[in-house]
């Protein structure tokens, strides 16, 4: 068994999951691959196995946040040092992990690395449609703002965390559209991050977790979320420590 | 000001803070209380602000203005009811799923151990034969042959 796992969140990704499979195989062969299916109605379990990655079938859809939580409970469990998430539907490059590993061991100190599409201004590749671009800055700049770092992609879910990251988020995760909230996680409980430069690929099959009708949706909850979370005192994780609330699994 | 106005004022304005604190203290969900919120927030600056309540009364053809507030309270009750339904008939289908899971599950856990127990007991005493066996044969070779 390796040290390090990759965690695979797949809503019905059928088309897409063994070719993401293979090229974390391929291009990061020290890291183990947790395929967690968030109830898919499809064939992505059958197709992430004989892909060669373990599976955790969960019995129904709990969402992007209760699916990564999930990599990282087992990730806690099998005493891993590192997990990177990196989504089943083909947008993120698994030739990334080898970076993001680099950087998040170049420095003790860090605890966790973001691959950001807007970190180079002029990048290439798919950074998502306009009105999202506009959403997206709106985060980063708010993100940007509260952490006093400055945040260029505060949305992407290709992220790796250190062993302390991996017990905090199995701890406590967010819900709905986790990944702006877990930044600012991550900062409450005085924990570094940074990003790295990063092109990502269109989405190969699959539909988007954030459909047409809910960016308002996202817009209202992420920013309750990031104003109330102001308000919150700042706990540090230790270990052992008693989980934060029970509430977090409602 | 009316002291129906001041007590409205008071409970929505109360009712936002308990929400925004239960929030705060993660008992509360922010996909639940962003309903509450919406709510909460209709009724502060319907109570705050009398003009609209006003047009909205004669709008309805409520000659009392203050029946107006609770005729949206109402409203709102109704609105947050129905979607809490929605959300416990979603909660008792999850439910069901994990019940059904978890049984089959625990029917393959006994199974898997029951063929485990077999399988090990089996082991034994294919190993005590084959120490019964050696022991007979050393006890031949001790006896000596007349």
């Amino acid at each position: 068994m390796n040290r390090y796992l990759a965690i695979v969140p797949a809503h019905n990704e059928a088309d897409a999951i063994s070719a993401t499979v293979d090229e974390i195989h391929r291009f990061a062969p020290s890291f183990d691959v947790l395929v967690v299916d968030d109830g898919s109605t499809d064939d992505t379990t059958p197709r992430a196995e004989s892909a060669g990655a373990t599976v955790v079938r969960l019995p129904f859809n709990l969402g992007i946040g209760g699916a990564v939580q999930t990599g990282y409970l087992y990730a806690q469990e099998h005493d891993y040092e590192v997990a990177v998430q990196i989504d089943g539907d083909g947008q993120h490059d698994p030739r990334y992990i080898h970076d993001l590993l680099h950087r998040l061991q170049a420095d003790s100190d860090l605890n966790m690395v973001t691959g950001s599409r807007f970190l180079e201004p002029d990048g290439e590749g798919h950074r998502s449609s306009a009105p999202r671009r506009m959403g997206i800055r709106i985060f980063a700049g708010l993100v940007s703002l509260i952490t006093g770092r400055r945040v260029t992609d505060p949305t992407s879910g290709l992220r790796m965390t250190s062993r302390i990251g991996i017990e905090l988020f199995a701890r406590d995760y967010p819900h709905d559209y986790p990944e702006v909230e877990a930044i600012l996680m991550m900062h409450a409980h005085r924990l570094n991050s940074c990003e790295i430069p990063v092109v990502m690929r269109p989405r190969t099959s699959g539909v988007s977790a954030i459909s047409s009708t809910q960016p308002v949706y996202y817009m209202v909850k992420v920013l309750l979320a990031v104003f109330i979370g102001l308000f919150r005192a700042n706990p540090v994780v230790e270990q052992g420590d008693a989980p934060i609330n029970a509430e977090h699994a409602i | 000001m009316a002291t129906q106005r001041i007590i409205a004022i008071v409970i929505s304005g109360g009712l936002l803070l308990l929400i925004l604190e239960l929030v705060r203290r993660k008992r509360l969900m922010e996909r639940y209380a962003l309903l509450w919120l919406f709510s909460t927030l209709l009724l502060l600056v319907l109570s705050l602000w009398s003009g609209l309540l006003n047009s909205l009364a004669s709008a309805l053809g409520v000659s009392y203005p203050p029946s107006a507030l609770f005729a949206v309270a109402f409203g709102v009750v109704l609105v947050l009811l129905v979607h809490f339904s929605l959300a416990v008939s979603h909660l008792s289908d999850q439910n069901k799923v994990l019940a059904q899971r978890l049984g089959i599950l625990q029917r393959q856990v006994q199974e898997q151990n029951e063929n485990l127990a077999k399988l090990g007991h089996q082991v034994e005493t294919q190993a005590e034969d084959s120490g019964a066996d050696g022991r007979a044969r050393d006890r031949e070779q001790l006896t000596p042959t007349s």
